[in-house]
């Protein structure tokens, strides 16, 4: 993974336009989003993104300074990969016809990928991990040809049994 | 209590409150309008365009401290507010707008006159509300105001749906803001005070750098206390000036693109710059790897994101400039008493070498009359209670040069958003907040007529003030670059002094006009303009169209290469200044 991509978790309020309000300031402050994911949280009210920066030339701390800026923005945490579970869901259509279907479902056996669904010419397969897996299994199937891909961006929750609300951001923690 | 929504609205208000509202009314917005007539002890100045109300806004919170207040209609009104809240965004203004909408069942089906304002509005407010139930009128109005007043101040729009104003409400004040994820650190870190303090002890050529944060946060008294206690020198940026007074020995004046020589090169030399309130701007930094090489620095700022943004930082404290210059202050005066204060003889002798050698300087001509002067006299004959506002180009730069600011709160203008057309509006809002004292907007010929509607708006209402454009025929600033950067190839920037004719202009708005041709007519019409208390009045300055702003730093240039202007011969011009 590139240095350049950091994971940060965002506390939201779930209110109209938040994720609005996130996105204008990533285009505005001119800070890039590899990947963003929505949903639900334990709180009712309150939802969580997680989003992938890829930095160039902006600091992580500007992002998490701006970001926390945002009325809506409860809380911020960066992911450090090593003490994170990281995970992104994936949807793939692999065109495997004839003889070649073995040789896809025998790449899904190896990366313990369900398979979906499936036609004369087709398989869908379902896919769960880091992202490297991802690529990786991508990497081979496109040898076969994609017809049809969707990913969920990644999502991540701390290692440890604390969970966000009792973490602190250590690049936006000033004095 | 049941109520109306808009006179839940109105009544919210009051209990923030809030005495007058700048706006004009529209079919969404009007049943706020109803309330206004005989229910509500509110005033309204009803202004000849939104960005005027917005302005106006602006001009009050600036002058009072309070939160101004301004209104449109929905669609066309609301985005006539864009231009004043981009500015508030700017030069972190509280205010609050509040706009009609179309009703909730047709948001978002083109209705007519409905623009999606709260979408419209993100970038350039602080927050914004659109208000679907009723029954959140009262606790969104309570939050616009507590977003808006504190933290880092600044702009919030409320969008209020007509169908959800013509609703009945249960009135109930909130006694708790639920804002979890708005909590401002006001409070600044002892221990970084006390590392802060270490270093202004250890430095030799400190300097103060006040930006307008210490004005938002009323601390020039405390500021005068640490500059005193440290014998610390103090530059005013143009957010800041009456920060700190001009009359002090300890003042240097503006920085910057236009700032004096001696305030630039103080900075240029430090070895520690304490900001204050400040964001280190391009127009104050010029070319930022070379700004103040140097220097260590403290920033003090409530916003956490402005620390560290432009320029690396050696202490950095979050707080209200109010709490931390109290404590920097407070420590300092308790260390200087352990251990003795430092010597700053040899740095306040050099700096008063530069201000001896260096002041800012212009031509005097017999026969042509000059902005500065007219800056210069327009003080002189004024009281230090006079409040002065400008608009955006060379007449802004030259009166925050020659104006002497002794007081905060006593100098409005448009800096971080540079808008056109604010000085009028901002007067007569300044003047709403403070009716007892005298309002001077010193405004170009080019910004006089982006807003000189609202002249029609001061004498209907009984707001007056006092107008003096320097009129040079030119979009002065833009000239001074084309003549400087672009081989006097003007383009786009002559206006016609004569059209239209400012004197007839001000008498059809119902003010005073006057026109002055030459230095000896000077005193006699700004005596005569300052005499007059009923009405507004309007002087037009013919100024010599030649004359720049210096000094300059040329856009993107290091500040040492400050040009001092035409005044200096080139013998007087200084090197590389040493440092001492």
């Amino acid at each position: 993974m590139s240095d350049l991509l950091h994971t940060i978790s965002v506390l939201v309020e779930d209110r109209p336009g938040v994720l609005t309000r996130i996105a204008g300031l990533f285009a505005a402050r001119g800070f890039n989003i590899d990947s963003l994911a929505v949903g639900a949280t334990e709180q009712s009210g309150v939802s969580r993104m997680t989003i992938v920066i890829n930095l160039e030339d902006k600091s992580l701390e500007q992002v998490t300074k701006q970001l926390n800026k945002l009325v809506n923005v409860i809380k911020i945490i960066e992911h450090d990969p090593g003490s994170a579970v990281e995970r992104e869901l994936m949807l793939v259509k692999v065109r495997a016809e004839g003889d070649v279907r073995a040789r896809v479902m025998e790449i899904a056996d190896v990366f313990r990928v369900n398979v979906v669904d499936v036609t004369h010419d087709t398989l869908t397969l379902e896919a769960a991990g880091k992202s490297e897996k991802l690529e990786a299994l991508l990497g081979l199937l496109r040898d076969f040809g994609i017809v049809e891909l969707s990913r969920t961006g990644r999502i991540a929750l701390g290692r440890g049994d604390r969970g966000i609300k009792d973490r602190t951001l250590k690049v936006a923690k000033d004095a | 209590m049941t109520f109306k929504g808009a006179d839940a609205v109105l009544k919210a208000l009051e209990q923030e409150g809030v005495e007058v509202i700048f706006g004009i009314p529209g079919g969404a917005s009007m049943p706020i309008y109803d309330p206004l007539v005989d229910r509500s002890p509110i005033r309204h100045v009803l202004c000849r365009h939104e960005q005027g109300a917005g302005h106006a806004a602006e001009g009050y919170a600036w002058a009072t401290g309070k939160v101004g207040v301004c209104m449109a209609t929905s669609g066309p009104g609301a985005t006539n507010l864009v231009t004043p809240l981009a500015d508030a965004k700017m030069d972190s203004v509280p205010i609050v707008a509040l706009t009609g909408q179309v009703p909730t069942p047709v948001v978002g089906n083109d209705a007519f006159q409905e623009a999606d304002i709260t979408g419209i509005t993100i970038p350039v407010t602080k927050h914004n509300f659109l208000v679907k139930r009723p029954e959140d009128i009262v606790e969104t109005i309570r939050e616009a105001f507590h977003i808006a007043s504190t933290g880092r101040p600044g702009p919030v729009l409320v969008d209020l749906p007509k169908d959800v104003l013509n609703a009945d409400v249960e009135y109930v004040w909130p006694e708790k803001i639920n804002l979890p994820g708005y909590r401002p650190t006001t409070k600044g870190n002892n221990r970084q005070v006390s590392e802060a303090v270490k270093l202004i002890l250890a430095a030799e050529r400190p300097v103060l750098y006040v930006g307008g944060g210490v004005i938002k946060a009323d601390a020039a008294p405390e500021l005068l206390e640490l500059a005193s206690t440290g014998r610390l020198p103090v530059v005013t940026t143009l957010m800041a000036r009456g920060a700190f007074p001009d009359s002090n020995e300890l003042c240097l004046g503006m920085p910057g693109m236009h700032g004096n020589y001696t305030a630039v090169t103080a900075m240029q030399r430090a070895d520690l710059l304490v900001a204050l309130g400040a964001r280190f701007d391009d127009r104050v930094t010029g070319k930022l790897s070379a700004f103040a090489p140097n220097a260590k620095i403290v920033h003090v700022d409530v916003d956490p994101a402005e620390i560290g943004k432009n320029r690396a930082v050696d202490v950095p404290i979050v707080g209200d400039c109010k709490d931390v210059i109290a404590k920097l202050a407070h420590e300092l005066a308790k260390r200087q008493g352990e251990g003795g204060a430092p010597d700053r003889s040899a740095w306040i002798g050099q700096l008063d070498e530069w201000r001896r050698k260096y002041p800012l300087r212009y031509g005097q001509e017999p026969d042509r009359l000059k902005p500065q002067y007219c800056v210069e006299r327009l003080r002189a004959l004024a009281d230090d209670d006079t409040i002065c506002v400008s608009g955006v180009g060379q007449h802004q730069m030259h009166a925050a040069q020659y104006w002497r600011f002794e007081k905060p709160r006593h100098w409005i203008n448009s800096g971080g958003l540079g808008t056109m057309g604010f000085a009028v509006p901002a007067a007569m809002g300044a003047k709403v907040g403070q009716p007892d004292k005298r309002v001077v907007a010193i405004d170009g010929d080019g910004c006089f007529q982006m807003t000189a509607q609202e002249l029609a708006t001061s004498n209907t209402e009984k707001i007056p003030f006092i107008t003096a454009i320097l009129n040079n025929g030119y979009l002065g600033m833009v000239r001074q670059w084309q003549e400087l950067f672009f081989d006097e190839r003007y383009s786009g920037v002559y206006l016609n002094p004569d059209v239209p004719d400012y004197v007839k202009l001000a008498e059809a708005y119902g003010a005073v006009g006057m026109r002055v041709d030459s230095p000896e007519e000077v005193d006699a019409a700004i005596e005569k303009a300052y005499a007059v208390e009923d009405r507004s009045v309007v002087i037009d300055f013919r100024v010599d169209p030649r004359e720049g702003v210096f000094p300059m730093v040329p856009a993107g240039a290091s500040n040492d290469e400050i040009i001092l202007g035409p005044e200096f011969a080139p013998h007087e011009t200084p090197g590389e200044a040493p440092i001492v």
